[in-house]
């Protein structure tokens, strides 16, 4: 009777470490082969149940949809990643921010991530004008779809003030006349602005509740004019507040459409 | 089970009833819980306006009228302070260096003798009047008034528009 010949080191070897516990304990089950079971590892998988397990042919339907929303998904985790790198060399006070964000061209390694970051959130904003367009002459925000294109429309001016924001930290010309000239728009608000309608409204007696250093535009800046408190502000909510609302809000826009059955589907 | 209910409604017998217990500690519950987030809501709001400012004081005092050249701006509170210091023969008056188009900040220029908005070109003459360009009003004036040492104050927390006819007020000019 002869004997087997040994199997391949590299066979052992894999099956040698499949059985260990360590990787039992992290592959609880074997490569799947039925359907069922098929569907199951990506519905139960913590990061992969957030994508659809099966799709219709219609999502992949380039010419109806344009992929723009995919796109700008895409976009805003680039934004997040380069974003996320930027930190580790950016200060948001006046006495920093400009020089590290030229130091993060010169002087930094690879020297190219702030124009990525930048040139990211110009593609944002046009691929989701593009989507919005899309949804619109597909017409994808017929009811019952109305309240998702609502989410849309806040997600947009969410991308817009993420834009706004982050025009400002660099602390350049462009920046610091850019933000003063919009957010002068705040003094003007109806009761919250100092030079709105209905501020004298907010008077005790001689006393102006709603003057220069009180109205909703010195709590947007944290001053009275763009200074350093406006850089930290903006810093803060453009890393963390807008980001924040926007991820819970595009929760709600995807969910929305799965909920219905996936992208371009019927009504 | 009737003798249980009639002593449940005599809470004076044996201590408060569950029923009378719910009854009171679910509204109590709720109003505290209500004005501890309402609270939590306002404190959160307040915070955003900062107590502390790291900028130029809103009023300062710029010196003896004896300093100022007649029929001159004086530049050097602009950098500082974002105010022009102009001395007419009769009076002087302190402009605001904010341009009323979009809140850039104007120059003077003396060899054309009015003030040039770098960024959209708004003109201004002297006195702070519009001329050209897109600025809609002429400049704001800040308050000026004489401190008690003979020195000049400038107050820009108080504001006199032209165009209001506020410019008649005393406060917006100072006669020496």
């Amino acid at each position: 009777m002869a004997t087997k010949p040994p199997e391949p080191f590299l066979t052992r070897t894999w099956d040698y470490i499949t059985d260990t516990q360590i990787w039992k304990s992290i592959f609880r089950h074997g490569m799947p082969s039925t359907s069922r079971n098929r569907a199951l590892a990506v519905m139960t998988n913590v990061f992969l149940h957030l994508h659809p397990v099966k799709i219709r042919k219609s999502g992949v339907r380039l010419k109806f949809t344009w992929c723009m929303g995919g796109l700008t998904f895409f976009l805003f985790l680039v934004e997040t990643f380069t974003g996320l790198l930027l930190m580790f060399y950016y200060r948001p006070t006046v006495a920093f921010a400009y020089m590290d964000i030229v130091d993060l061209a010169e002087q930094v390694p690879l020297g190219i991530m702030r124009e990525l970051h930048r040139w990211g959130g110009h593609a944002m904003v046009i691929s989701v004008w593009l989507h919005m367009f899309r949804v619109f002459m597909t017409g994808s925000y017929k009811p019952p779809r109305e309240f998702n294109w609502n989410v849309g429309v806040i997600l947009l001016v969410l991308t817009l003030l993420l834009s706004f924001t982050g025009y400002l930290l660099p602390w350049d010309q462009l920046a610091v006349w850019a933000i003063t000239v919009g957010s002068n728009m705040a003094r003007a608000t109806p009761l919250l602005g100092h030079e709105g309608p209905g501020s004298q409204l907010l008077a005790l007696g001689d006393v102006k509740m709603v003057h220069a250093g009180s109205d909703a535009r010195f709590a947007l800046l944290g001053g009275r004019f763009v200074g350093e408190g406006a850089l930290l502000r903006f810093y803060v909510l453009h890393c963390v507040g807008i980001p924040l609302v926007a991820g819970i809000l595009m929760a709600v826009h995807f969910w929305r459409v799965r909920k219905d059955g996936g992208i371009s589907g019927p009504v | 089970m009737v003798e249980d209910k009639e002593a449940a409604a005599k809470p004076e017998v044996e201590g408060v009833s569950r029923r009378a217990f719910m009854k009171w500690s679910l509204p109590v519950g709720w109003v505290a819980f209500s004005a501890a987030a309402a609270s939590s809501l306002v404190a959160t709001a307040r915070s955003l306006f900062p107590n502390v400012l790291f900028e130029p004081p809103q009023s300062f005092k710029a010196g003896f009228p004896s300093e100022y050249n007649v029929g001159e701006v004086d530049v050097r509170w602009k950098d500082g302070f974002g105010v022009w210091i102009v001395r007419e023969p009769q009076e002087f008056y302190a402009l605001i260096a904010v341009c009323t188009h979009l809140g850039c900040s104007p120059n003077w220029l003396p060899a054309e003798n009015k003030f040039k908005c770098p960024c959209h070109g708004s003109g201004f003459y002297k006195s702070g009047v519009n001329f050209e360009g897109p600025a809609p009003r002429p400049l704001e004036r800040a308050r000026i008034v004489l401190a008690d040492d003979g020195q000049i104050l400038v107050d820009k927390s108080l504001k006199f528009q032209k165009e209001k006819g506020e410019w008649e007020n005393p406060e917006s000019f100072l006669k020496v």
